[in-house]
């Protein structure tokens, strides 16, 4: 990656959220940061962590990481970027490859409009210019699955520059509070996808699929402005949630749609940067922050070491949790850049370059792009806040989890239930349950018609939270009954009974004559024994504000 | 009936003279006659015929598709065509049958052309003499032509006859030679430095390179793709409009075909006058090296012009020195990049190596390409490495840029067309030929031409007159961009003026009579 750029257009916050483990972050000192905020150009409200080694000595410098990361998106496209051959994951092996993808002689390339589209709505969603004129260039290297010799990219002039993209990350005694960051992004760059090589080591052969060959990429390149895994994780969790809103990226890193490669290197604060080496096959969202933090230590234990970073390509082994080098991918590539001479200059307008008379199909206008933006993530979270009173991780956590927020809402329109019983219930009952037995959102036993039908039990004071917890537990179980007839069946309305529950209260307090003798005594606390005891004796079906009533009377009558 | 024109062999078929079959019959017989040319590296006879056959019926029903219909016509072995060997005279792709037409090649037969075959060509269009392909050198008719047998008899000092034919020039050669050999009645070649422009003033024909743009390159298989065209070489200037007519226009599989509205169909008026011209002459063209009979022709030409009214003018393109130069550092980064695909995996020849991917990319491409091309393929990469870029790659865009200005600014300074010689002499012996190695010849004789390809501009070499070896010789117009039409009208307002003299080719033809029936007097006007 180039030095680092001074410039920093932020325009707008793109928040994200997530919640890594704290050591993960590898921060031991308190963060001073200065210093290398001025080098790097950062400008991040929070502080970077420091790493030190894993025994600190007395005057021993501390570390800092810097993490650049190069995203790979594909475009959710019908067709692919340069050839009319559809783009569709899975289809059986070359099925999909047009004579431009395999790249017979005299075939030429035919610019997609929609990808060009969808990177301009990318670009405009991350606050970058777009470039009015882009230029393609062809960049070469041999590889099996790489037909033509060389990639079409745009190394010069690319589509979209100068953007900034918005991220959370989570801070404070429980981690509860979030700290908006931002990192910058160098450009948005169009570019081929290659095609999948497939090694058969039993028969010692390579077979190629070029059914991905040629299929519309926007390569997407952040400055360094990142200094762990946690960070590199939630800002490429917070693009992949805006690209997925664009729908300019399906963005599922397992199906390949986003792929990740960063550039790490670690140095003493105020000193020049250090060596960095290049980290591929980054294919989940977790294994980035992993190897991104072996990366950062392995570095740093090298150093401390008297080792030296050699500017290499590394991958992650995700069984292992380790990097290593890749040796294929030795000595220094020389991609011999040169400008595409099938394409010409592509050529954006806005409102005020528009040429008059311009046929729509032959122009692409930015301002109408602009207009047609959806609700990006950063905007859904706000209005969370401010339409349900939320607390802003609330709203992070029901935007991460795919289908959270549908769910969320689904429920809001058909109970009767206040927005934060609702949230509580939603991010911390349903989700917990979602997360023990590893289940998505839409494999959950428990519709959002249901879970509304309960909540307005409980809002109802039908029944007792905590009969309502265990009719939640039986909605789990997937037996086809609603809230209702589980609620009749297993007997579960609140006890509303005054005379029962005082005929109850009274024969716990006789059968527990010690308790009594504890309470009069003077501890007040003992009460919760007996009031845990009538519960138990109704099944929790009685409200504990009543029983402690009833008690309160009679021990003090 | 061979002898003639396109358009007059259209007018024939038309008025039913002649069917589709028995011309094509006619062209396959003489084809086969005139093998030993060497200009067709495949003769798709079968495809020929059956394309005959249908264009017979359609005139039968009065269903004719134009000019080109039931039209004998042959396309340079790096246009792909489907169905149809296209090998580049290389050994990387022998074997090789594309499974698509080049837009080109499908416009010809969507028109009813008959497509006789894929002719000769140097190794990837990579040589400006034709020698230089895997399947032999092509030999130019003109070297069994009376005109030329007769000058030699009066020589004492002529060698053996056989040995001593000439080259046709290149590297569209087989086409020239196709067209020249009375085999088809127009040609495709390509242009990427002069290689239609240069066999044609070699063969005695008209070759025309259109503007960049104008005409679609999908499935021409690339040499330098900001230079490449689609040639077409014909007997005359009328008949190059016909062709251009069917193959201009934007493609959408081309990218850098323009939209703009082009003038269709290409009929070329009559000029009667010429006063209103102004034609201008290019004084760096007037170099040591240029023979004193094309100098002598030239000039002879712009005082025609003169005569009749034209103003003529002395421009100059201050830049031409250094066109070689670009030209030798953008045409090999281009084919180094080009030449990238060819790795053996997909298409074309593989080796049998296969220790490793490397090993074999490497095997494949020594044996598949010849020498010419792995040195072009070396110093592009030379020239694209990181370090080189902004020295060789970069600068020689800023030269060529001051190149298409020089052209620019003698347009704007009120030249309607300029006038050049297209080669430094006429064609030579092959064995005279090969004593300079492909570059060298490369360099020195697409020395007026490749500025043109630079530029983008359509340019066309116009038969002349006969040397005192009686061969032909041939002088370049070069038009605006884009103004193909009014370079051809006044190419063929010159083409009348010149009466260039047809081809003799007695023994080698069958049906004599009638290229003798269509024989033309020696030129009056330029004939030394």
């Amino acid at each position: 990656m180039a030095a680092p750029m001074l410039r920093w257009v932020g325009r707008g916050r793109r928040w994200t959220f997530a919640r890594v483990d704290g050591g993960s972050c590898h921060r031991r000192e308190a963060p001073t940061g200065s210093t290398s905020n001025r080098i790097r150009g950062r400008s991040s409200v929070a502080q970077q962590p420091l790493y030190t080694t894993q025994k600190p000595r007395k005057g021993e410098h501390k570390w800092a990481a810097v993490v650049g990361l190069e995203i790979h998106a594909q475009i959710s496209s019908n067709s692919k970027l340069f050839s009319g051959s559809q783009v569709r994951f899975s289809a059986p092996p070359n099925s999909l490859v047009s004579f431009f993808d395999a790249s017979l002689p005299g075939t030429l390339p035919v610019l997609n409009r929609r990808c060009v589209e969808a990177a301009v709505m990318t670009g405009l969603a991350l606050n970058c210019h777009i470039n009015k004129k882009s230029l393609f260039d062809r960049k070469h290297y041999f590889y099996a699955d790489l037909p033509a010799g060389y990639q079409i990219t745009q190394q010069r002039l690319p589509i979209a520059v100068n953007g900034s993209l918005t991220y959370g990350v989570c801070a404070g005694k429980k981690q509860s509070q979030v700290i908006p960051k931002t990192v910058r992004i160098k450009q948005i760059q169009l570019e081929q996808d290659s095609g999948k090589s497939l090694h058969d080591d039993l028969r010692s052969q390579t077979l190629i699929d070029l059914n991905r060959a040629g299929v519309g990429l926007l390569e997407v390149v952040l400055e360094p402005d990142l200094s762990c895994g946690e960070e590199a994780a939630t800002a490429v969790r917070e693009l992949q949630l805006i690209l997925q809103a664009l729908g300019t990226s399906q963005a599922n890193m397992a199906e390949g749609q986003l792929r990740v490669d960063a550039n790490i290197s670690v140095h003493h604060p105020g000193e020049p940067l250090g060596v960095r080496t290049e980290v591929k096959n980054l294919n989940s969202i977790r294994f980035l922050a992993k190897a991104i933090d072996y990366e950062i230590q392995r570095q740093i234990n090298e150093l401390e070491n008297g080792g030296e970073i050699l500017n290499e390509t590394r991958s992650f082994h995700y069984q292992l949790g380790c990097t290593m080098s890749m040796r294929d991918k030795e000595g220094k590539q020389d991609y011999r850049f040169m400008p595409e001479p099938n394409l010409p200059p592509l050529v954006l307008y806005d409102a005020t370059s528009l040429p008059a008379g311009a046929d729509p199909q032959q122009v692409i206008n930015i301002d109408q792009i602009r207009e047609t933006l959806p609700e990006l993530p950063s905007v859904t979270r706000e209005r969370l806040v401010q339409q349900y009173g939320m607390l802003l991780e609330h709203s992070f956590t029901l935007l991460n989890e795919v289908g959270l927020l549908e769910f969320f809402q689904n429920v809001m329109k058909e109970t009767r239930a206040e927005p934060k019983k609702v949230t509580s219930w939603v991010l911390n009952t349903f989700l917990g349950y979602l997360k023990q037995q590893n289940l998505a959102v839409s494999e959950s036993p428990v519709t959002p018609s249901a879970l509304a039908e309960l909540l307005d039990m409980l809002d109802s004071r039908t029944i007792s939270s905590a009969a309502a917890k265990q009719v939640f537990e039986e909605l789990w179980k997937r037996e086809g009954k609603t809230p209702g007839q589980i609620v009749s069946e297993k007997q579960l309305e609140l006890m509303e009974d005054r005379g029962a529950l005082e005929q109850l209260c009274h024969s716990m307090m006789e059968a527990h004559p010690q308790v009594v003798m504890d309470l009069k005594k003077g501890n007040p606390r003992a009460i919760n024994k007996l009031i845990g005891l009538v519960r138990k004796a109704t099944q929790s079906r009685a409200d504990p504000a009543m029983i402690k009533e009833i008690l309160e009377k009679k021990l003090s009558s | 009936m061979l002898g003639r024109t396109l358009q007059e062999v259209s007018a024939a078929l038309k008025q039913g003279q002649i069917t589709p079959t028995e011309l094509c019959q006619k062209c396959l017989s003489l084809i086969k006659k005139t093998k030993f040319l060497n200009a067709y590296i495949t003769v798709s006879e079968e495809v020929a015929l059956k394309q005959a056959e249908e264009s017979e019926k359609r005139y039968k029903n009065g269903q004719s598709l134009g000019d080109l219909d039931g039209i004998p016509v042959a396309v340079k072995d790096n246009f792909s065509t489907s169905g149809i060997e296209t090998t580049c005279a290389s050994n990387m792709l022998k074997g090789y049958i594309p499974p698509y037409n080049a837009t080109v090649v499908q416009k010809l037969l969507d028109q009813g052309a008959l497509l006789m075959g894929k002719t000769n060509l140097d190794e990837f269009a990579m040589g400006s003499g034709s020698t230089d392909g895997i399947f032999g050198p092509v030999k130019n008719p003109w070297s069994y032509s009376k005109q030329y047998r007769e000058k030699r008899k009066q020589n004492p000092h002529s060698k053996n006859e056989d040995s001593d034919w000439l080259i046709t020039g290149g590297s569209s050669g087989g086409s020239a030679a196709a067209v020249s050999a009375f085999t088809c009645y127009a040609a495709l070649g390509s242009d990427t430095g002069g290689s239609t422009r240069n066999p044609a003033a070699h063969c005695g024909l008209v070759g025309f390179k259109p503007s960049y743009g104008l005409v679609s390159r999908h499935g021409l298989i690339p040499l330098v793709n900001s230079m490449d065209v689609p040639g077409i070489l014909t007997r005359c200037v009328d008949d190059a409009a016909i062709v251009l007519g069917a193959l201009a226009g934007p493609d959408p599989k081309d990218s850098t075909t323009v939209h703009d509205p082009i003038n269709k169909p290409f009929m070329l008026p009559s000029l009667a006058d010429v006063s209103k011209l102004c034609i201008g002459i290019p004084k760096e063209y007037l170099i040591p090296e240029l023979s004193s009979e094309v100098r002598s022709l030239w000039s002879k030409a712009a005082d025609l012009f003169k005569s009749e009214g034209a103003k003529v003018l002395e421009v100059s393109l201050p830049h031409t020195s250094y066109s070689i130069v670009c030209y030798h550092v953008l045409c090999t980064s281009e084919v180094a990049s080009n030449m990238a695909r060819f790795d053996g995996l997909q298409y074309g020849h593989r080796c049998d190596i296969n220790v490793s991917t490397e090993a074999m990319y490497a095997a494949t491409r020594r044996e598949g390409f010849n020498d010419v091309v792995r040195g072009r393929i070396l110093s592009g990469n030379f020239f694209l490495l990181k370090e080189n870029y902004e020295n060789y790659f970069v600068k020689a865009q800023k030269v060529r840029r001051l190149i298409a200005n020089d052209f620019v600014n003698a347009f704007n300074s009120g030249v309607d067309v300029l006038l050049t010689p297209t080669t430094l002499s006429e064609a030579v012996p092959y064995l005279e030929f090969i004593k300079e190695d492909n570059r060298t010849r490369s360099a020195q004789d697409d020395i007026f031409t490749q500025a043109v390809n630079m530029a983008g501009l359509p340019a066309v070499s116009i038969p002349v007159a006969l040397s005192n070896q009686g061969l032909p010789i041939g002088l370049q117009f070069i038009g605006r961009a884009f103004c193909d039409q009014q370079l051809l009208t006044v190419a063929k307002w010159f083409e009348k003026q010149v009466q260039f003299p047809v081809i003799q080719l007695q023994e080698l033809m069958d049906d004599c009579s009638a290229v003798l029936e269509n024989e033309k007097s020696a030129s009056v006007s330029l004939k030394q």
